[in-house]
């Protein structure tokens, strides 16, 4: 009897938190949380700086995940090219919009670090990284102090006709010195699989915030008017837009 | 009443706070074990170490399906979701895991009914106590006021040793809090090895769940469980030889 007022207990509370994880009322309620954790995080963390490893600790392997070829026919053209034709696109509230090649980007100042890599699926990789960092090329922009987020824009599109891959981050995120846009991984140029010629490094956020294959960086002050309005395309998909847990 | 016997004895056993925050954190670890389930299953695989993926070597591998969907919530493959609840629910435990020490700790009851006294720890004393367990002979009568040594131990063990090892290894797996206190990363080997440890521990706590609600059942049920809500707990009689 106890045995199965039990076993009906507990399908009742199953059912229940599985009708509760379907209302978008109560997702946006569980979800409260995540604004929590970003504050205290940014409370906590301050401007402190991600563990750097050394070489020794590097993963014998840095796998591709996500996309692993963009293969749309702009991004084809432009690998066939040794992406010699590419230009990363600076604008949106900034006083200097800019158009950046690979040469001029290699050009400024660079760092190179070596980080762990850590998938919102549970897993980590440690990877060398080398770029410019974003702090960098934004002060070469100029953001108006209107601007709030820095939205980066990829040449991939995870599914066909869902819209591009795009991230965002904050502003203390974005002028961190360990925030790059990075174009070598293991004293490499970047693979393709690992999102050639240029993806973000955040390094502390969860992988899917280093969005690959860069096409365009914007200073916004709303990312409301964005995609689906959630600051990303996983976050668009339910993701929460602050990974720093 | 039958000459030769006692009438019942009822005592009050357990203090408002330590019945609600019960009822609070029964529900809360639940669901969190079962988010934790839905979360592993996105990489069924643990790693020892700074860093681990599929192209490296793992510990453990679960193979597909993963945990199945009645033990997981969502009971659907969602890690999204299933990241929601068990951060929100992981904020309500540490609200409610503080207040229950702070209660517990300065009103006494730690200090009362769970810290063992050093006769109890007597290892023929444990030994003794663990005996009559496995044979389902449980102190009965004036002995079964207080919680017995095994109680004791396994309720300190929980608390002390369990829930600020999950805790401490789940922000670890944090790459934010990571660079605030990078002393983690040293203290447990590596993030995947928190993972590990986060992953072990909580196993540890689902077994507890088991022999606890075990023991629930075989010691009387309707007692124990009314003991939890209203407080109200009637010792149970001396069996006749």
């Amino acid at each position: 009897m106890l045995l199965r007022s039990g076993t009906a207990f507990g399908g009742l509370l199953l059912g229940g938190c599985d009708r509760l994880s379907r209302s978008p009322t109560f997702e946006g309620i569980l979800a409260s949380a995540d604004s929590l954790t970003y504050r205290v995080q940014r409370l906590l963390v301050g401007n402190a700086l991600a563990r750097e490893f050394t070489p020794a600790e590097l993963s014998p392997v840095f796998r591709s995940n996500g996309t692993d070829d963009p293969d749309t026919d702009e991004y084809n053209a432009l690998r066939e090219n040794g992406f010699v034709d590419w230009r990363l696109m600076i604008g949106g509230l900034v006083a200097r919009p800019l158009a950046l090649s690979l040469a001029q980007l290699r050009a400024l100042p660079q760092r190179t670090q070596i980080t762990r890599h850590d998938c919102v699926e549970g897993w980590s990789a440690i990877g060398k990284w080398s770029g410019v960092p974003l702090g960098t090329v934004l002060d070469l922009a100029q953001p108006s102090p209107a601007a709030r987020f820095i939205v980066l824009y990829c040449a991939d599109e995870l599914e066909e006709g869902d819209g591009g891959y795009y991230e965002s981050i904050d502003l203390i995120d974005a002028y961190h010195p360990q925030t790059l846009l990075a174009y070598a991984l293991n004293d490499k140029p970047l693979a393709v699989g690992n999102g050639a010629p240029l993806r973000l490094r955040v390094e502390r956020q969860l992988g899917y915030k280093h969005a690959k294959y860069l096409m365009r960086v914007e200073a916004v002050a709303d990312l409301k008017v964005i995609g689906r309005g959630k600051g990303g395309y996983w976050e668009d998909r339910g993701y929460a837009w602050y990974a720093g847990i | 009443m039958i000459p030769g016997t006692m009438a019942a004895t009822a005592i009050k056993r357990h203090t408002l706070p330590t019945r609600l925050l019960h009822w609070v954190n029964a529900l809360c670890v639940f669901l969190v074990l079962m988010s934790g389930l839905n979360i592993f299953n996105a990489d069924p695989r643990l790693y020892w170490g700074q860093f681990g993926a599929i192209t490296d070597k793992a510990l453990l591998t679960i193979g597909s399906p993963g945990i199945p969907g009645w033990a997981t919530l969502p009971t659907w493959r969602d890690l999204a979701t299933a990241r929601h609840w068990h951060f929100f629910l992981a904020w309500v435990l540490i609200f409610s895991s503080a207040l229950y020490l702070l209660i517990s700790l300065f009103g006494g009851h730690v200090r009362r009914d769970l810290l063992p006294a050093r006769s109890e720890i007597a290892p023929s004393h444990i030994a003794h106590d663990l005996w009559n367990h496995l044979r389902l002979r449980f102190p009965t009568g004036e002995a079964a006021r207080r919680y017995n040594v095994l109680q004791k131990l396994s309720y300190l063990g929980v608390i002390f040793l369990l829930a600020p090892l999950i805790l401490a290894t789940g922000l670890t797996m944090s790459p934010g809090f990571d660079a605030a206190c990078p002393w983690l990363l040293t203290l447990f080997g590596g993030r995947q090895s928190a993972r590990t440890l986060h992953f072990g521990a909580a196993m540890l706590v689902a077994l507890f769940i088991v022999v606890h609600l075990t023991m629930v059942v075989l010691a009387g049920p309707l007692n124990e469980i009314r003991s939890m809500i209203t407080g109200r707990y009637v010792l149970p009689a001396a069996k006749s030889e």
